[in-house]
């Protein structure tokens, strides 16, 4: 039980931190209202393990990932501390259901003698297989999916991160023994744990973890005499896990480029993005809850957005019925995409 | 022979002979329900269509000392329906007429046989504003069969129990007479039970063994246009009453449960309890929901207690009415057996509740589903200790009986009373119960039903 933790240990460069001009970490943190200073002391006491109010405030909405340019993991040190210290973001019931719910049951397969790639890994979001199998753009792709694949990422956000490391070689195991040489990764929470959260800790991966926007784009600019612009404003909801690999955001832009739709330039998008609210619900911040929801939402009213464009399937769970009382269309990345080809979409 | 013949005959003049049956085929059917009851065979199955009908049978049987058993959808689960001692089922499926709703008093008078689902539809259609308080059981259940057995649904946290809604009745005697029970005794109007003496008493909770109920009056409830849910989770089941304390003080939610689950992986380990919230506009559903955040915010910061994040598909699962998942888990073994019982307990007593039903799924390795429903203002609530099982797999039946056996055993040890009991958990009862109390049951049995032709083998002491 213990070796995971023992095994793997953050790397994180203390120096950088006492040579930071910026602090940008806390800083830009939406959710608490930090000074340079303040987060000068407050990230001392983080690195030497002390206790911070950051780590009883925090939302873990992953975002200090990317405002760290200095290629430190800040949001990882405070999970790891919240853990240590025993500072639980969630309540513990919240938190057994976190641990239960990628436990495999009797409808879990192991292992998908069929698939070659190129392969599809779809998590645990079975009600994205038709549009895969169905849509002429995923044809050649073949599916992994099930609690067996299932990224643990979300141990961030309930304060017992060790579990991502202990179950964390399972999986990789899991898919591994496919032999693929590349999977794509459809929610990028997968693809930033294999990408990001393994490098952070060391954490060997057999297998080229692909970006699912990147094999997207790759399709759409194959067949892009078939793309019907769509002229449409959308607004783009970016997710917590999106923090973690900010390199694959140009790709939104690029297809968002190929597809003819303008990502309306507001307030709450690209670093300034804000949380769809559904884990600060789950920490059972109502008032902030409502309040973020509330902000993102008006703000997509206020630049005319005519659709809202989701990439984390609970993201849309959280905040699309929000969105369409206020008559923005909410819509995953792929079903925007399958629009501007004229395809069935999955979700409406 | 002759006898049964003339029965027969009898029978077929009341009704029609389209209507009764002696066909072994129909009466294998009228043996048994789903539950843990011995099944036994009826000597005829009939299906009245009016009231007069339902005399002539009464009197029929009283006349020749045959048992009745009235049957509305069979789906009490505990035998209630078993014809123990054979005789005439008297199923009442065919009376399935709503005869009036009166939207101003807010009531509805409907005949015998009208299921819960048929109501349901009608109110929809004809009264959208209007509803009453339904229950979880399949829709084929019926709306009288429900009262008579003290039923709870949705709207029992805010009004009591479903037979605490009656507002009138028809009953046929056993000796054949036909009565009216509350103002539509007096008057034409059946607003009320009160206030009159409450005779409505001698037929509800008495299983069939006082008369045969052919109408029903029954309030009806403003139907709000919006509905939600909220799921507050904890894992210590000792901290269930508190919730539900604070919860019921104020007075925002519509129906509470409690569900608790090993299966799937996401209800493991937890308790949930879940509030319904309804309201005319989206800022009355926000501030009801306000207020329960609020009163549980104690719980919320000790870490012991919260809001469960839900998938829009458990959501709707939750606000399905009745939830078709009870019924899906009802037949989660496969082999069509389930039988639950669910205890009327204190609200304080749902710790020992819990951990009772721990021990006795553990005890025969037999899975379970529990389901709680609050009665009234949490005055007191059903803790259901609810067990499907395989009928295909005689060892598995076994253990289900006994640990069902356990369970009577442990409800009442706990305090609480067993609801729509089996008969070997109504002997438990009537031994634990005040002897003049018994007795005056007795006494009210012998002046109604002299005969004892009615649902025999219920509520009786030997
Ligand atoms: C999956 C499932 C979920 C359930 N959920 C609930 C729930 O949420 N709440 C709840 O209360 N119950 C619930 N039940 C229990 C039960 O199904 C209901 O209470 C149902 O309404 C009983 O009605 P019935 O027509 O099936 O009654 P029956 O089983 O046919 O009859 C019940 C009793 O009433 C007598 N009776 C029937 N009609 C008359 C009459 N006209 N006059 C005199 N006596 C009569 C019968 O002889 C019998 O003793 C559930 C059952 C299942 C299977
Ligand atoms: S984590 Fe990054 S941004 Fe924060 S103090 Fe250290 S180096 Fe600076
Ligand atoms: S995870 Fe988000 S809320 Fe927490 S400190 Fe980082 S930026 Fe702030
Ligand atoms: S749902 Fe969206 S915001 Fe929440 S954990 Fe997944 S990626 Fe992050």
């Amino acid at each position: 039980m213990k070796r995971g933790k023992l095994m793997f240990e953050l790397k994180f460069d203390e120096e950088k931190c006492l040579a930071c001009p910026t602090f940008d970490c806390l800083v830009k943190c939406l959710y608490m209202d930090i000074d340079r200073d303040i987060a000068k002391t407050e990230m001392k006491k983080i690195i030497s393990g002390e206790d911070s109010f950051v780590l009883h405030q925090c939302t873990t909405c992953y975002s200090c990932e990317e405002y760290c340019e200095r290629g430190n993991h800040p949001f990882y040190l405070i999970t790891d501390l919240q853990e240590k210290k025993g500072i639980l973001p969630m309540p513990k019931p919240l938190k057994t259901q976190f641990i239960n719910i990628p436990v495999p049951t009797r409808r879990d397969i192991p292992q998908f003698w069929a698939a070659e790639e190129p392969v599809i890994s779809l998590c645990i979001f079975p009600e994205y297989i038709n549009v895969i199998n169905e849509s002429k753009l995923f044809e050649e792709l073949s599916i992994i999916i099930g609690r067996y694949f299932f990224c643990q990422l979300m141990y961030l956000h309930s304060g017992n991160p060790s579990l991502i490391r202990e179950r964390l070689p399972g999986i990789i195991e899991n898919i591994a023994k496919h032999n693929f040489k590349e999977v794509i990764f459809f929610h990028d929470e997968c693809y930033s744990t294999f990408t990001s959260y393994t490098d952070a800790y060391g954490i060997k991966v057999p297998f080229k973890p692909i970006h699912f926007f990147t094999y997207l784009y790759n399709k759409l600019k194959e067949r892009k005499e078939e793309i019907k612009p769509l002229n449409k404003k959308v607004a783009y909801q970016r997710n917590c896990s999106a923090r973690l690999t900010p390199d694959r955001e140009h790709l939104i832009d690029d297809i968002f480029e190929l597809i003819g739709v303008e990502r309306v330039e507001r307030k709450f998008d690209r670093k300034n993005a804000l949380c769809c609210g559904g884990v600060i619900r789950g920490q059972q911040k109502y008032d902030l809850f409502r309040d973020v929801q509330k902000k993102n939402v008006e703000d997509m009213v206020d630049v005319g957005a005519e659709y809202c464009v989701f990439n984390c399937p609970a993201c849309f769970d959280s905040l699309s019925e929000n969105v369409s009382k206020k008559d923005i269309k909410p819509i995953m990345m792929h079903d925007l995409c399958l629009l501007a080809l004229g395809e069935k979409t999955a979700r409406k | 022979m002759i006898e049964m013949n003339t029965i027969y005959k009898s029978l077929v003049e009341i009704v029609d002979e389209e209507y009764v049956s002696n066909r072994k085929e129909d009466l294998y059917i009228y043996s048994q329900d789903p539950g843990m009851m011995e099944p036994h065979e009826p000597e005829y199955v009939v299906m009245p269509r009016t009231t007069e009908e339902v005399e002539k049978i009464a009197k029929l049987a009283n006349d020749k000392k045959i048992p009745i058993v009235p049957v509305g959808g069979s789906l009490s689960l505990s035998g209630l329906v078993i014809p123990h001692h054979g005789g005439i089922v008297v199923d009442l499926k065919r009376m399935d007429q709503v005869l009036e709703v009166n939207e101003k008093s807010r009531y509805v008078i409907i005949e015998a046989g009208v299921t819960t689902g048929k109501l349901k539809a009608y109110l929809e259609k004809n009264h959208p504003d209007l509803r009453f308080s339904i229950p979880d059981a399949p829709p084929s259940a019926t709306v009288v069969g429900n009262i008579v057995i003290h039923g709870q649904g949705r709207l029992t946290q805010q009004y009591g129990f479903n037979s605490d809604m009656v507002t009138g009745l028809e009953v046929v005697l056993p000796t054949g007479e036909v009565c009216k029970i509350g103002s539509g005794s007096v008057s034409p109007y059946w607003f009320s039970l009160a206030p009159l003496p409450d005779l409505a008493g001698l037929f509800l909770g008495w299983f069939g063994t006082t008369g045969i109920i052919t109408k029903l009056g029954l309030k009806l409830y403003p139907k709000k246009k919006i509905r939600d849910i909220e799921v507050f989770v904890v894992e210590d089941p000792n901290l269930v009453p508190d919730v539900i304390n604070r919860v019921t003080h104020t007075e925002m939610a519509e129906d509470i449960f409690i569900g608790a689950q090993p299966y799937p992986p996401v209800f493991k380990d937890i308790i949930m309890i879940g509030m319904l919230l309804t309201g005319d506009s989206e800022d009355e559903i926000e501030f009801k929901r306000k207020m329960i955040w609020d009163a549980l915010r104690i719980h919320i910061d000790s870490k012991e207690g919260g809001f469960m994040m839900m998938t829009p598909s458990i959501k709707q699962d939750l606000l399905e009415m009745p939830t078709s998942s009870t019924t899906r888990f009802a037949d989660v073994m496969k082999g069509g057996g389930f039988e639950y019982c669910g205890p009327i307990i204190p609200v304080e007593k749902f710790p020992e509740a819990f951990q009772k039903l721990l021990e006795i799924t553990t005890k025969y390795g037999i899975t379970y589903g529990n389901a709680c429903r609050i009665i009234g203002r949490s005055h007191c609530m059903m803790f259901s200790f609810g067990y499907p099982f395989n009928r295909a797999d005689p060892e598995n039946v076994e253990r289900t009986k006994s640990a069902l056996h356990d369970t009577n055993v442990a409800s009442l040890d706990i305090g609480g009373v067993p609801w729509k009991p089996e008969v070997p958990a109504q002997k438990m009862i009537m031994e634990k119960m005040d002897k003049n109390t018994l007795e005056l049951m007795n006494r009210i049995k012998k002046v109604l039903d002299p005969n004892g032709i009615m649902n025999p083998g219920n509520w009786e002491v030997e």
